[in-house]
């Protein structure tokens, strides 16, 4: 397996998907749906950017398909489920660190506001 | 809608729309997004995933070409050299026939001729042009002009000079401005007007450093003063590409007394509008005014009309020609090879394939990572194949006729490169687009099977087919390349006429009006062929007005023992040169009857002439020539000899007899055309040695006096057959690298026969097969496929020859030792093919085959 910091920086979409699967399985519109009203509607994924984020994260072994379903009244049967992986975790926290760091940096330089 | 995003999505590869189709659809049918914004996700996304998919086969691709360089080599070189070999030949056919020449609208110039019985391009006389001209109604501008060298004395070193000499209305014919100056005027087309030159880019550049302020400069030709007008731009070739720069030709009034003095080129602009056809009807209609005006002088005087770009000769056409269609047989040849190529490693590959269909690639996903595989080495050889041209096409131009308005290098343009582009397509997708379309309709998990036996059946009859398209490629290639080989040496047997071994010659034109008093010339020579024949190791030295072969023409009408003939018809007319004493001995002409001119045959004797034998046979057959007189343009004569007849017009022409005059019984002033100015010299000596020896001579005699064209005869018989040789050279390569490619798909294919049937062979070993019996058997398949290719193979060399028969000197095209060599070598080829699979399937051990099952 690869190292995480390897896969750094992710880019924008793919930390986005992460986030979205960081406490439950979702499909792929719910994804589309959790990133918008978690950025306020300021990013709408596309399908076709989504997937293929989905395909690239899938190899890189960042997600997994998944074939448990959640509660049986929201399961729609032809939907595929994706799951985040230990190692997507271990990605998603590697990024955050690099993310911060990058935020005290520019505190540091008067860039950003708050505390260097 | 829905029916509209499913289309969309077939922008997507297939693996990646069966993966997230529907999930998609889904997500379109919300309706967050406008159609326009679907769309354009969509083709930014599908490209982003191709890229990947590509990306990944790169990376995969490289990995396994690596593994196996000496697949990749090959293929690389293979591709290589089918580029290479078509993009120089189309360099040079696209330069010579396909790019528009460089002026404007020139589909509109045309190249005008006067036509006799016997002679289809004869120049024009002044009075015919004049006439001519002032008659036709089809041209926006008519314009004439011929060529000359002149001696350029004043600046520097005396040099010789390429003048093309015209008149003013070429200009507007050409329609190409001066870069620098003016051009020509009314003015200076008059005859006595102050003498003007006009200077070529290179001749500015090199002779005066591109001074600009060139214009006004004076300069001395032929001793005569001339003003710098003007400066032409580099691209302004005309009529040749080697001229250095241009004077007017001012017509004089006795030019215009004889209809029978052809010497003007003739080149016109047709108005828009009117048709080459249109031109030609007009151009006869006018021929035939003339010709009942001047029955005797322009009896059976028609006219030839040749757009500009048309007006080269059949033979320079069919010479590329055949080397086009060598190369298209190289392309072919290539693309059979590198199909079977890497059908051979498809198979090779089954089982690897087979796996990683069975962990879910889909066939369009397997297909498309064959034609990266296969990509790779053919961009890689097209590059490679692009090298080759460039470097190749500067030793290709010696193809190209010399006298075309255009530069001698094909410009590497984009359309080479287009070209280059297409080639390397054509043998990338015969490599890799059949065999994966093969793969892909195969895919199926039997070659998971152990010990499972792939290409058998289908594929090994396409493999075989494509040897024997090889084997028919390389017999025609093969023949050609014998039968133009043996048209080589034909020509090459040919007997000159003279013995052109130890003759050294070089060219010293004498400028006028210096030298225009044949006593003064005569002062030179004399001085000059005097000092030469001392020199220990000359056996003979003298002067004629032009070398054979060097210059055809110079053919005068003659009339025979009173009876009248003015008309230039083929006939009466006779090669016409003036000689110093000793020429035929310096040339190793025989003398058959009579004397040679001598010392004393000048201006206080009566004129005397020696005549080659078909002369004295033709005018004076079973009698005693000598004695005879008969009269040219340059008056009566006696025959005082009769000699060997030479092929003055080269190797492959036939030539008019000759007639040879006593270059010190010339008239004052006159023929300056036929001065002599190529001097030749016998000896022993090396040329090296020779060369500085004679220098000094002339210079002593004259120092202003240019030295030219220093050549021995071998280099003019040479140079007869210098496209030829190429040519030959050219296709010689060709038809070896088919050859080779050739056995190497035979080879290919029966060593993988070989060891498809290894088992099978290890059996009937085991079984008391003879080794013979085994050899037999893979010899017997590679014969097939030898004769399979073999018969088609001649019925199309045979068919080839036809075509190009003018090019084969009288061999032929069914020549019995060239097609009985190629089948022979063809033989050869199978066997060496053969050899080494055979040996193997000879070498079997039946237990270990056996057992391997």
């Amino acid at each position: 397996m690869n190292k995480p910091d390897s896969l750094l920086p992710l880019q924008p979409a793919t930390f986005h998907i992460l986030m979205a699967l960081a406490y439950e399985d979702r499909h792929g519109y719910a994804i589309i749906q959790d990133v918008a009203a978690r950025t306020a509607g300021e990013i709408k994924l596309s399908a076709g950017t989504l997937y293929r984020s989905v395909q690239r994260m899938l190899e890189q072994g960042l997600i997994v398909e998944t074939r448990e379903r959640p509660a049986p009244e929201h399961d729609d049967e032809r939907r595929r489920y994706y799951r985040i992986t230990p190692f997507g975790e271990e990605v998603a926290r590697a990024e955050a660190k690099r993310l911060a760091q990058l935020v005290k940096m520019a505190r540091a330089s008067g860039f950003a506001a708050g505390k260097a | 809608m829905q029916r509209f995003y499913r289309a969309l999505l077939h922008l997507y590869p297939a693996s990646f729309r069966q993966e997230y189709g529907e999930e998609m659809l889904r997500v379109f049918a919300r309706g967050d997004r406008s159609t326009a914004a679907i769309v354009g996700e969509t083709i930014v996304n599908a490209a982003a995933v191709h890229l990947d998919i590509l990306r990944q086969d790169l990376r995969y691709a490289t990995r396994t070409l690596m593994r196996s360089p000496g697949f990749a080599i090959t293929a690389i070189l293979v591709v290589a050299l089918g580029v290479g070999a078509n993009t120089a030949v189309f360099s040079l056919t696209d330069h010579i026939f396909l790019s528009p020449l460089p002026f404007p609208a020139p589909d509109r110039l045309v190249k005008l001729w006067q036509a006799q019985p016997g002679y289809g391009r004869m120049e024009y006389s002044p009075a015919n042009y004049r006439d001519m001209k002032n008659a036709a109604k089809s041209f926006e501008a008519v314009g004439q002009y011929f060529s000359q060298s002149l001696n350029l004395v004043g600046d520097g070193e005396p040099v010789r000079v390429e003048a093309g000499q015209l008149s003013s209305d070429v200009m507007p014919v050409l329609g190409v401005a001066p870069a620098m100056g003016r051009w020509f005027s009314v003015e200076d087309d008059i005859d006595g007007a102050p003498h003007t030159v006009i200077l070529s880019d290179g001749f500015w550049k090199s002779r005066y450093g591109a001074d600009p302020g060139i214009l006004g400069h004076k300069l001395l030709l032929n001793n005569a003063p001339y003003v710098v007008v003007g400066v032409m731009p580099a691209s302004f070739r005309f009529p040749r590409r080697d001229i250095d720069l241009w004077v007017p030709n001012p017509l004089t009034v006795a030019a215009f007394s004889d209809r029978n003095n052809n010497y003007l080129n003739v080149i016109a602009r047709m108005k828009p509008g009117v048709t080459l056809e249109a031109a030609r009807a007009e151009g006869n209609v006018i021929a035939r005014q003339l010709e009942a005006q001047y029955p005797r002088e322009d009896e059976k005087t028609g006219v030839n009309m040749y757009l500009l770009k048309d007006d080269i000769s059949a033979q320079s056409r069919l010479l590329l020609g055949t080397l086009a269609g060598a190369a298209a047989c190289v392309l072919l040849i290539a693309c059979a090879n590198l199909a079977n190529l890497l059908l051979a490693r498809a198979m090779a590959r089954r089982k690897e394939l087979s796996v990683r269909a069975s962990m879910g690639a889909g066939r369009e996903r397997l297909a498309r990572q064959m034609i990266t595989e296969s990509l790779i080495p053919s961009l890689l050889g097209g590059v490679l194949g692009v090298a080759i041209a460039i470097s190749a096409a500067p030793a290709l131009t010696r193809l190209a006729p010399t006298n075309l308005p255009i530069s001698a290098a094909p410009p590497l343009n984009l359309r080479l490169f287009g070209m280059a582009a297409l080639f390397t397509l054509i043998t990338g997708m015969a490599f890799s687009v059949i065999p994966a379309w093969r793969i892909g309709s195969k895919t199926n998990f039997s070659g998971l099977r152990e010990g499972s036996r792939s290409g058998g059946g289908q594929k090994a009859r396409l493999r075989s087919i494509l040897v024997v398209a090889e084997v028919v490629v390389s017999v025609v290639l093969l023949v050609s390349a014998g039968l133009l080989l043996r048209a080589l040496w034909r020509v090459q047997s040919v007997n000159p006429g003279f013995q052109p071994s130890h003759v050294l010659t070089m060219r010293t034109v004498l400028p006028w009006p210096k030298y225009q008093n044949t006593a003064v010339a005569d002062t030179f020579y004399r001085r000059v062929l005097g000092d030469a024949r001392r020199i220990p190791g000359v056996t003979g030295a003298s002067y004629i007005s032009f070398l054979p072969m060097v210059m055809g023409g110079g053919i005068w009408p003659i009339t025979v023992d009173g009876q009248v003939n003015v008309q230039r018809n083929a006939n009466h007319t006779a090669s016409s040169r003036f000689v110093l004493p000793g020429f035929f001995e310096s040339m190793g002409i025989p003398l058959l009857r009579g004397r040679d001119i001598e010392e004393a045959d000048d201006s206080k004797r009566p004129p005397v002439a020696v005549v080659s034998k078909s002369f004295a046979e033709r005018y004076w057959p079973g009698q005693d020539p000598l004695g005879r007189h008969f009269s040219s343009i340059n008056g009566d004569q006696m025959v005082v000899g009769v000699v060997g007849d030479i092929l003055v017009r080269g190797l492959e022409q036939t030539s008019e007899p000759q007639m040879y005059f006593a270059a010190r019984q010339m008239p004052d002033a006159s023929f300056i055309f036929y001065q002599p100015k190529d001097f030749v010299v016998r000896s022993t000596l090396p040329p090296a040695t020779l060369v500085p020896l004679l220098r000094d001579i002339v210079h002593a005699a004259d120092p202003q006096q240019p030295i030219s064209d220093v050549q021995t005869m071998e280099d003019v018989i040479d140079a007869e057959t210098a496209s030829r040789q190429l040519q030959v050279r050219v296709i010689l390569l060709f038809a070896a690298t088919a050859f080779l490619l050739a056995g190497i798909g035979i080879h290919g294919v029966l060593s993988f026969a070989v060891s498809q049937r290894t088992p099978e062979i290890g059996v009937r070993i085991a079984l008391g097969a003879q080794r013979g019996d085994i050899l037999g058997m893979i010899l017997r398949q590679g014969a097939w496929l030898a004769l399979a290719g073999l018969v088609p193979g001649v019925a199309l060399a045979y068919w080839a020859a036809l075509a190009m028969q003018a090019l084969l000197a009288g061999v032929q095209p069914g020549d019995l030792t060239t097609f009985a060599s190629a089948a022979g070598l063809a033989g050869v080829m199978t066997i060496a093919g053969c050899l080494v699979p055979a040996l193997r399937a000879v070498r079997i051990d039946p237990l270990t085959a056996i057992r391997a099952e």
